[in-house]
C-alpha cells in the first residue's frame, strides 16, 4: 500500500487476518460454549444462576486486564492462545445471557404442546425451543461479534497479531493516521460481522438463498485485505542468498514494548540478524511483564530491558546500587530464576529524569528535584513510575509529598510540560523531545532514581546458542546516547517510519573494538 | 374397555392434588370433568398422556400399560387440546397439523391427504389455510387448527381440557357441534375438562365431580341432576339449573305471548 502518510502499511494485511482469524475462533468457540450451556442453564434455575454470574464477572475484568490475566494463567505463554481463551471468555456473557432468556422466553403451552403430539425432549429442543429462541441467540451473536472484534485491539500487548498494533504503535510515535486506520479496520470488521449474521438470518428466516449468498459475498469481501499477505512479502526475498550465514535457516523470535525506542531497537536488531542469516519475527507491543514472562517460555528469544526496570518491577528490589554492579546482580538473579541470560549492555540510558520547561525553571526556581520540595507544583508522569517504589522513594528523599501527581500517557507528556500545562514531568533520557521542547533536566544529587541501562536479555534456549549469542554480545556499548535520542526523536518529531530509523540506528551502531 | 385409570394419585410437595381417580371409559364415550378451580382436573387429565408422572396408579389404554412404551410413543396415539391451541408459531397451519403422523413415520401421500381431510372436517379450506402461519388466524381458527392436529393421528382417545373457555358463544356452539360431528364420525373416546355444565351436557354421556382431588360423584347427567350425591354437587349444580329455569320461563313466555 505504499508510504501513505509516510506510514508503511504493509504489516495491515498480516495485523487484519490475525484480528480476523482472532476474532471469529473466539465468537465460534464461544458460541459452541454458550449454546449448550445455556440449553443445561434455561431448565435449571441454579445452574444459570452460576453460569451468568461468572460470566459477568469476567464481563466486570477491564478487557485489558482480563488479557492480560491469561498470559501468568497459562503459564506464561504469549501470543494467539492468551488472547483467544479471553475473547472467548469475553463473548460468552451475551452468548449465554441471550441463549437462557431466549429458551425460558419460548411459551409454556407450546413447549408442552410438542411433547403432546409425540416429540420426545430431543425434538423439541431442536425443532421447536432452539428455533424459537434463535431470534434472541442471534441478537445475543451480534452483540458478541461487536464486543469481541472491540476487544481484539487489546489483544497487542499479550504478542497476539491484531489492528491493535496499528493503535498501540500509532499512539506510541503520535502517528494519527495509523491510530484511525486501526480503529477503521476494527470497526469496519465488527458492523460487517454484525451485519452479515443479519444476513443469515434473515436468509435462514425466509428461507431465500439470495441472502446467504450475500451473505457469504460479504464475507468474502470482509475476507479480500486477507489477500495482501499472500503477495510476496519483502521478507521472503531476504530469505534468499542466506546460504553460508552464521545464522542461515533460523528464526529469531523478537520482543519489543510498546513505545518507540522498542519499536526502534527491535527494527535494528532485525537487521542485525538478517545480516547474518535469519529469518526475523518481531512481537511488539508486549506489556512489560508480558515480555519478561514470554522470554522466560521463549516465545521471544531476545528483548531489551533497562536495568532499573527488571531491578525493581522484576527483582523486586527497593534498594539502589551503583550502576556497574547493578548489572552484575541481575545476571546471577537470572540465572537462578528460570535461566534467561543478560547478554549485552547497549551502552546508552533510558531513564527516568525529572523535566521542566525554562519558563517554569525560572518561575519556580528549579534546578534539582531538591527545588521541588515544599512546592505546590504538578507532575506528570506514566501510571508505570508511579506506581514503583522508585517514585516513593524519591518522594521521600526530597520531600515531594506536596506535589499533585497526575498519570499521563508518555505521548502526551512532553506536550504538557513544553506548554505549561504541568509544572514537571519524569521524561526518558532518551527521547529526542527533551532537545526538541529544550527542556531541563533536574539534576538528581541524592541519587534517589536508579540506572537504567539499556541491555540484551536472552530466553534460556537462545542462551544456549553461542553463535546467535556472540553476534548479540558484539552490539555492546554500540549505541550511545545521544544516536538514540537522535534515532527515536526521527520517529517521534520527524514522523518518520520506524523502519527507517531502524535503518539509520543499525548503520549507526559502533562497531566491536577488534 | 378402552380407558382404564385407577388409584391415580399426585401430590405436588406435600399437598396431595389428585387422589385416588379411577374412571373406565368405552371406545368413543365421553367422559367430562367438573369442579371448583384447582380442584385437580387438569393434573388428572395431564397424567393420562403422562405430562405428569403420577406417584400411584395405573393407566391402560386398549389393554397397553402406560408404562409399557416411552412416553413420546405413548402420547403419539393420544390426542390433546388446550385452551390456548399451543400452535407451533414457526409453522405453517399445515406443518402444525402434520406433526405427528410425521412422527409416526407416515409416508408424505398419506400426510397430505390425511391433513386435507383433517383441516376439512374441522372447516377450514385447505387451499385457503394450509400455508398460514398461525399468527394470522382468529382464536377459533387457532382451537380448530388444534383439533386437527390432536385428531390427525387417528386417535382412538382425546384429551380436552377447556377447548372453549377463550371462545365467544356463538363459536363456541358451533365448534361443539362440530365435535360431536366429528366423534360420529371417527369415534373416539373424549375426556372434557371443563366448568361449564352446560358444556358438559352437551358433549358428555358421563359426568364426573371432582372436589379436592377426588372424584366425588361420576354419573350420567340425568342422574346427577335427579340425586345429587353431596351438598357440593348440588351447589354445582345450582347455578346452571337457576339460569336453564329462568331461560326456558323467558322461552316460553315468548311462544305464548
Ligand atoms: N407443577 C405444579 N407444582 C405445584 N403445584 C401444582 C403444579 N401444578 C398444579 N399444582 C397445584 O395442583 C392443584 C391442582 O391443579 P390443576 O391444574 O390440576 O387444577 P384444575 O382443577 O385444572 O384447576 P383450573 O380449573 O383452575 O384449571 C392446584 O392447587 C395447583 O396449584
Ligand atoms: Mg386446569
Amino acid at each position: 500500500m505504499g508510504d501513505l502518510f509516510g506510514h508503511d502499511w504493509s504489516s495491515f494485511p498480516r495485523l487484519y487476518a490475525g484480528h480476523l482469524g482472532l476474532s471469529l475462533s473466539a465468537i465460534v468457540v464461544g458460541l459452541l460454549i454458550s449454546l449448550p450451556l445455556g440449553v443445561l442453564a434455561a431448565r435449571s434455575a441454579a445452574l444459570a444462576r452460576f453460569a451468568l454470574g461468572s460470566a459477568s464477572i469476567v464481563q466486570t475484568i477491564p478487557g485489558l486486564a482480563l488479557l492480560a490475566l491469561m498470559v501468568p494463567l497459562l503459564g506464561g505463554r504469549i501470543g494467539f492462545w492468551p488472547a483467544f481463551v479471553a475473547l472467548t471468555l469475553y463473548s460468552v456473557l451475551p452468548l449465554l445471557r441471550n441463549t437462557i432468556v431466549g429458551l425460558r422466553g419460548v411459551d409454556p403451552d407450546v413447549r408442552e404442546a410438542a411433547l403432546a403430539v409425540g416429540m420426545t425432549e430431543r425434538q423439541r429442543l431442536f425443532q421447536v425451543d432452539l428455533p424459537l429462541a434463535a431470534p434472541v441467540i442471534i441478537a445475543g451473536l451480534r452483540t458478541a461479534a461487536v464486543w469481541t472484534v472491540g476487544a481484539a485491539t487489546l489483544a497487542t500487548p499479550v504478542g497476539a497479531e491484531s489492528l491493535g498494533g496499528l493503535i498501540f504503535q500509532g499512539l506510541q510515535t503520535r502517528n494519527w493516521a495509523s491510530v484511525i486506520a486501526g480503529c477503521l479496520g476494527s470497526a469496519v470488521l465488527a458492523l460487517g460481522l454484525d451485519q452479515l449474521i443479519a444476513l443469515f438470518e434473515i436468509g435462514y428466516q425466509r428461507q431465500a438463498r439470495r441472502y446467504v449468498l450475500a451473505g457469504l459475498l460479504g464475507l468474502a469481501v470482509l475476507c479480500l485485505p486477507v489477500a495482501g499477505l499472500f503477495q510476496g512479502t519483502p521478507t521472503s526475498a531476504a530469505a534468499a542468498g542466506t546460504a553460508g550465514l552464521p545464522l542461515a535457516g533460523r528464526t529469531v523470535v523478537l520482543g519489543a514494548k510498546t513505545f518507540t525506542e522498542q519499536y526502534v531497537l527491535a527494527d535494528a536488531m532485525r537487521r542485525v540478524l538478517e545480516r547474518a542469516g535469519a529469518r526475523v519475527e518481531i512481537k511488539q507491543d508486549l506489556g512489560s511483564n508480558v515480555a519478561f514472562d514470554a522470554l522466560l517460555h521463549n516465545d521471544v528469544d531476545l528483548y531489551v530491558d533497562y536495568t532499573g526496570t527488571v531491578w525493581t518491577t522484576i527483582m523486586h528490589r527497593d534498594d539502589v546500587v551503583p550502576r556497574d554492579r547493578m548489572l552484575g546482580e541481575i545476571g546471577t538473579w537470572l540465572a537462578a530464576n528460570g535461566g534467561a541470560t543478560e547478554v549485552a549492555a547497549l551502552g546508552f540510558e533510558n531513564a527516568y529524569a525529572f523535566a521542566t520547561s525554562r519558563a517554569t525553571a525560572s518561575r519556580l526556581g528549579l534546578r534539582s528535584i531538591a527545588d521541588l520540595a515544599g512546592k505546590s507544583a504538578t507532575l506528570a508522569s506514566d501510571p508505570e513510575f508511579l506506581g514503583r517504589p522508585d517514585w516513593v522513594r524519591t518522594r521521600d528523599a526530597y520531600g515531594l509529598g506536596s506535589l499533585q501527581t497526575r498519570q499521563m500517557d508518555s505521548t502526551f507528556m512532553y506536550d504538557a510540560v513544553a506548554t505549561g500545562s504541568v509544572d514537571v514531568i519524569t521524561a526518558y533520557t532518551t527521547d529526542g523531545r527533551i532537545d526538541a521542547f529544550d527542556l531541563i533536566l533536574l539534576t538528581d544529587e541524592k541519587s534517589a532514581l536508579p540506572p537504567y541501562d539499556a541491555f540484551v536479555l536472552a530466553s534460556p534456549k537462545a542462551s544456549k546458542d553461542a553463535v546467535l549469542i556472540a553476534i548479540i554480545r558484539d552490539l555492546a556499548s554500540g549505541i550511545d546516547n545521544a544516536t538514540m535520542r537522535h534515532a527515536n526523536a526521527m520517529v517521534d518529531l520527524e514522523r518518520r517510519p520506524v523502519a527507517e530509523a531502524g535503518a539509520w540506528l543499525f548503520e549507526h551502531i559502533k562497531p566491536p573494538p577488534t | 374397555m378402552l380407558l382404564e385409570v385407577s388409584g391415580l394419585a399426585k401430590r405436588f410437595g406435600d399437598t396431595p392434588v389428585v387422589q385416588d381417580v379411577s374412571f373406565a371409559l368405552q371406545a368413543g364415550e365421553t367422559l367430562a370433568l367438573i369442579g371448583p378451580s384447582g380442584c385437580g382436573k387438569t393434573t388428572t387429565l395431564k397424567m393420562v398422556n403422562r405430562l405428569i408422572e403420577p406417584d400411584a396408579g395405573s393407566i391402560r389404554l386398549g389393554g397397553q400399560g402406560a408404562n409399557e412404551v416411552p412416553a413420546a410413543q405413548w402420547r403419539r396415539h393420544i390426542g390433546y387440546v388446550i385452551q390456548s391451541a399451543g400452535l407451533f408459531p414457526h409453522r405453517s397451519v399445515f406443518d402444525n397439523v402434520a406433526i405427528t403422523p410425521r412422527l409416526l413415520g407416515w409416508d408424505a401421500t398419506r400426510i397430505s391427504v390425511s391433513v386435507a381431510d383433517l383441516l376439512d372436517m374441522v372447516g377450514l379450506q385447505p387451499a385457503q389455510f394450509a400455508e398460514r402461519m398461525p399468527r394470522q388466524l382468529s382464536g377459533g381458527q387457532k382451537q380448530r387448527v388444534g383439533l386437527a392436529r390432536a385428531l390427525v393421528g387417528e386417535p382412538r382417545l382425546v384429551l380436552m381440557d377447556e377447548p372453549f373457555a377463550a371462545l365467544d358463544p356463538v363459536t363456541k356452539d358451533v365448534l361443539i357441534e362440530d365435535i360431536r360431528e366429528l366423534r360420529s364420525r371417527l369415534g373416539f373416546a373424549i375426556v372434557l375438562v371443563t366448568h361449564d355444565f352446560a358444556e358438559a351436557v352437551r358433549l358428555a354421556d358421563r359426568i364426573a365431580i371432582l372436589d379436592a382431588g377426588r372424584i366425588i360423584q361420576m354419573d350420567t347427567p340425568e342422574k346427577l341432576i335427579a340425586a345429587p350425591a353431596t351438598p357440593e354437587v348440588a351447589a354445582l349444580l345450582a347455578a346452571p339449573r337457576r339460569s336453564a329455569e329462568l331461560i326456558s320461563a323467558l322461552f316460553k313466555g315468548a311462544t305464548h305471548g
